[in-house]
């Protein structure tokens, strides 16, 4: 038995997970149309390589990765480009964002796929490439781009971890990809584990999903000598907290570590990804399919609870249809109940905007008032310490609140603000019903528009201090100049009187350089002016 | 729509403070069975009282006041101040005492979740600097003295001041067992000798040492609800048992047994209804222990050296003044931030 390790805190809502796991999961059919977000990922948004008109294919590049951070986006099916222009799409902020709309041609037409034979025979870096143009990023919900995270410096990774948690109530794709396609995730596991030349692969499951544990062990068994040559794969058992599948908090279970606040895992010798992004990144490879559909389970106020396999860009309120809402529905949940977000344009009267799933789209919970019903008005603070005792990252989340609050930003980041995971645990047992995390987002934001517009003082600082100092060079000259000019006029006034021998030799001698003095004061006289206009 | 969490398991801060009252209800059962029922009514008043005032000082703070009055708070506080208090003081003493608490020490300072100071012990301490003859009459527990109030008179007596013919104060109240301890040491009489008195239990004070397994009944029921936690009892009840020992040991004829402590004054309802006022008390667990280690000597050095009857009341509002302190200086470490990480909790 491996040693398993603890975190400070955590929760046990009610998991709600079988009413989605009784049926296999389902291909969602083809939708209407397609709305496909080009920017669905972590980092910048993909430049559009097609037009409106354009005839695409099933897996055709429709947004090439722009910088660092960024992805492809692909066709999820052949059709035609209707538009490209700014829709509404799942984000918390409600804003719109640039899409590219396909008309379905029904013919589901492939790309000619390029598969990589055996990935062994690759660099990591032509790995990366391709998993980047492949559109591949973490699917448990942040949608970084994973080829980035295969990206390493100096770092030495002991384990890989492959994250099968899943300790969100309601969502269950990721169980049910691991119990109906293990062997793929452990072959996209290993290819993972190569590309990062890590001595082992963690799976951690929690232990409400025996089905999916023993299908992982099963694929494992199975593909023992391919895996042998290589290095140990293990599934562990962790057990089923909130929110243990948060990355940092499945690190320390599994391995006693804790990642350094503001590091990252691999500075610790260890990364992690998602089940489903080994999948994808299987899929990438060996059968050089991009990233074009994902398993989403939609639940909730539904008649049937269900998980499907659906591209991306398929509309929200399609892929819901196939579950069919109850009519005392009010909106829908992107995510699960502690850390998803209400969809926008979903609820209230008026017709429902069609805001499409994307890579990130893990679950649609259906909501009613019965189920979630809105929590009373909040209550002040009485420091019962309810949420100290549920925080994974042993925060003290009543002072956090206290400071957001009264807009002590800095007093809340030197209370750790910026370590805090925005899990819920806190609000969902403070006995105030405060909006804990709202504040803690509140005070995020505020403190990085603050640093932003910091920023953008110091260069505007700089840029004054630089006018300053040419204004007062400028004043130097000037000044020089002008002790020039009296000199000139001095001369000028000698020359006026009746004049020596002497000083008429002087002045024979001034007379020379006379032309060039004029031209000085002429100057100086034209830069007063200029200066005093300016000023 | 509103925002993640979408779920709660919370039960509302009123249901929290409904659990508290529910837990002194043992005490003041056993309260009626040994000192009669005029206990009660001091908690009626000053539960009339505190939910007048609260209501009063929610008005002029413009604040919506059905929210607040439901929260149960106000009544906490007027249930721990008549419990304070002896059962006989007249009404305008419960009266005066429970708004102060509600006005002054609850309100001025914020209202519910924002006062310093425990208030409930703010209004004890301005009875007993204000009044402190009255707050020496406690009834004794029937059966210790010749003469007994029936309950029509212990009523007007509370209201009006009246005795039935022929009855002195000091025929039907007497000093509190620990008060009566100090009395009789000053007067040069051995532990062993005063404890021997009538009004000595097994433990304690006779009948107050058995409110006392009343309200500690009570607590460990708000331990087991979870809603309060074992650092500040613990922690407190332990010190001043260890404090009150080692005087004990090295003097026993001076100084009383520790679990004489315990079961007397209000030791027990101070560790587990006073001191664990979420309020007023450090929200860090190591601050808890420093806390509650504090309040306990506290407690001990006022009732063995000071001029009071008991020092609980003090000892909270003492250390309710170094809370901020002692938070700021027990602040645990954070995820990422600990040294080392594999050394700590292992399950």
């Amino acid at each position: 038995m491996r040693t398993l390790y603890h975190f400070h805190g955590g929760v046990h809502p009610p998991s709600n997970k079988t009413q989605s796991t009784r049926l296999a999961i389902a291909p969602a059919p083809l939708p209407s149309r397609l709305i496909v977000p080009l920017h669905q990922h972590a980092g910048e948004t993909a430049k559009p390589v097609v037009q409106a008109g354009d005839h695409v294919l099933k897996g055709q590049l429709i947004g090439m990765p722009d910088g660092f951070v960024s992805s492809a986006v692909h066709a999820p099916t052949s059709g035609t480009i209707a538009a490209i222009d700014m829709q509404l799409i799942a984000h918390p902020s409600g804003l719109p964002n640039l899409c590219a709309t396909l008309i379905p041609d029904g013919k589901d037409e492939w790309i000619e796929l390029e598969p990589v034979k055996n990935y062994r025979d690759h660099s990591t870096t032509e790995l990366q490439h391709l998993l980047r143009m492949a559109g591949v990023v973490g699917l448990g919900g942040a949608a970084f781009p994973s080829d980035i995270k295969l990206r390493l410096g100096k770092q030495k990774i002991k384990t890989l971890i492959l994250n099968g948690a899943e300790c969100e109530p309601y969502i269950t794709c990721d169980d049910m990809l691991m119990r109906e396609r293990a062997a793929e995730i452990v072959q996209g596991a290993e290819i993972l584990r190569f590309m990062l030349d890590a001595d082992e692969v963690l799976y951690g499951v929690e232990d409400n999903k025996p089905e999916a544990i023993a299908a992982l062990q099963q694929a494992i068994t199975a593909s023992g000598s391919a895996l042998q040559q290589s290095k140990r794969h293990e599934v562990v058992a962790i057990p089923t907290i909130y929110p243990g599948g948060s990355a940092k908090q499945l690190i320390r279970v599994l391995t006693g570590l804790e990642v350094p606040s503001g590091k990252l895992p691999t500075d610790i010798g260890v990364q992690c990804f998602n089940v489903a992004t080994a999948y994808t990144v299987h899929r990438a490879l060996a059968h050089g399919e991009p990233l074009l559909s994902r398993i989403v389970t939609v639940a909730g106020n539904v008649r049937e609870a269900r998980n499907y396999e659906a591209l991306i860009g398929t509309p929200i309120d399609e892929l819901v249809a196939l579950s069919e809402a109850l009519p005392d529905t009010n909106g829908y949940i992107m995510g699960g109940p502690m850390m998803g977000f209400a969809l926008p344009g979903m609820s209230g009267p008026g017709p429902a905007v069609h805001v499409p799933m994307v890579k990130a789209t893990n679950c649609i919970i259906v909501s009613s008032e019965k189920l979630f019903p809105p929590p009373p008005p909040a209550m002040p603070c009485i420091r019962c310490t309810r949420c100290v005792e549920v925080c994974p990252a042993d925060l003290q989340p009543q002072d956090l609140f206290w400071f957001a609050q009264s807009k002590e930003f800095g007093r809340a980041q030197t209370f750790s603000l910026f370590d805090c995971i925005e899990c819920g645990a806190c609000s969902y047992v403070c006995p105030s019903h405060i909006p804990l995390v709202q504040y803690y987002r509140f005070a995020k934001s505020e403190i990085r528009a603050r640093e932003h517009d910091k920023q953008l003082a110091d260069q505007a600082r700089d840029r004054h201090e630089f006018h300053e100092q040419r204004i007062e060079r400028e004043k130097r000259e000037k000044a020089e100049k002008l002790a020039a000019k009296e000199k000139a006029a001095q001369a000028a006034k000698l020359a006026a009187q009746p004049l020596t021998a002497e000083q008429q030799a002087e002045l024979a001698n001034l007379a020379t350089s006379r032309e060039h003095i004029r031209e000085l004061a002429q100057s100086a006289v034209e830069h007063t002016t200029e200066n005093t206009g300016a000023n | 729509m509103f925002f993640s969490p979408f779920i709660s398991k919370s039960e509302g801060v009123a249901a929290i403070m409904l659990k508290v009252l529910l837990a002194l209800l043992p005490g003041i059962s056993l309260y009626v069975w040994y000192f009669g029922p005029a206990i009660l009514v001091s908690i009626a008043l000053a539960s009339i009282t505190a939910l007048a005032t609260e209501a009063a000082m929610l008005k002029l703070r413009k604040r919506p006041i059905a929210p607040f009055l439901k929260d149960n708070s106000a009544l906490l506080t007027a249930w721990l101040l008549a419990l304070s208090i002896p059962p006989l003081a007249p009404w305008w003493m419960v009266v005066v005492g429970t708004a102060f608490a509600i006005a002054i020490a609850k309100h001025l300072y914020g209202g519910l979740g924002s006062n310093m100071f425990n208030p409930a012990m703010v209004g004890y301490a301005v009875l007993i600097i204000s009044f402190p003859m009255q707050m020496t009459h406690w009834l004794a527990p029937q059966g210790l003295v010749l003469a007994e109030l029936s309950f029509a008179q212990q009523l007007q007596y509370i209201f009006s001041g009246v005795l039935p013919n022929g009855l002195t104060l000091d025929a039907i109240t007497m000093a509190t067992p620990l008060d009566t301890l100090k009395t009789h040491l000053h007067l040069d009489e051995s532990v062993q000798q005063i404890l021997n008195m009538p009004i000595y239990g097994q433990i304690g004070g006779h009948g107050s040492e058995m409110v006392a397994w009343g309200f500690l009944f009570g607590g460990l029921y708000l331990l087991a609800s979870r809603i309060i936690s074992w650092h500040i009892p613990f922690t407190y009840l332990g010190t001043l048992f260890v404090i009150a020992w080692i005087f004990h040991l090295a003097d026993p004829t001076h100084y009383v047994a520790p679990l004489f402590h315990w079961f007397s004054g209000a030791a027990i309802l101070g560790a587990f209804f006073i001191l664990t006022d979420p309020v007023s008390s450090p929200t860090t667990n190591k601050g808890r222990l420093i806390y509650a280690a504090g309040a306990a000597l506290l407690t001990y050095l006022i009732r063995t050296f000071g001029g009071f009857p008991d020092g609980v009341a003090f000892a909270t509002l003492l250390m309710n003044i170094c809370v901020p302190l002692i938070v700021l200086y027990t602040q645990p470490k954070v995820f990422g931030k600990k040294d080392g990480g594999k050394k700590d909790d292992q399950p």
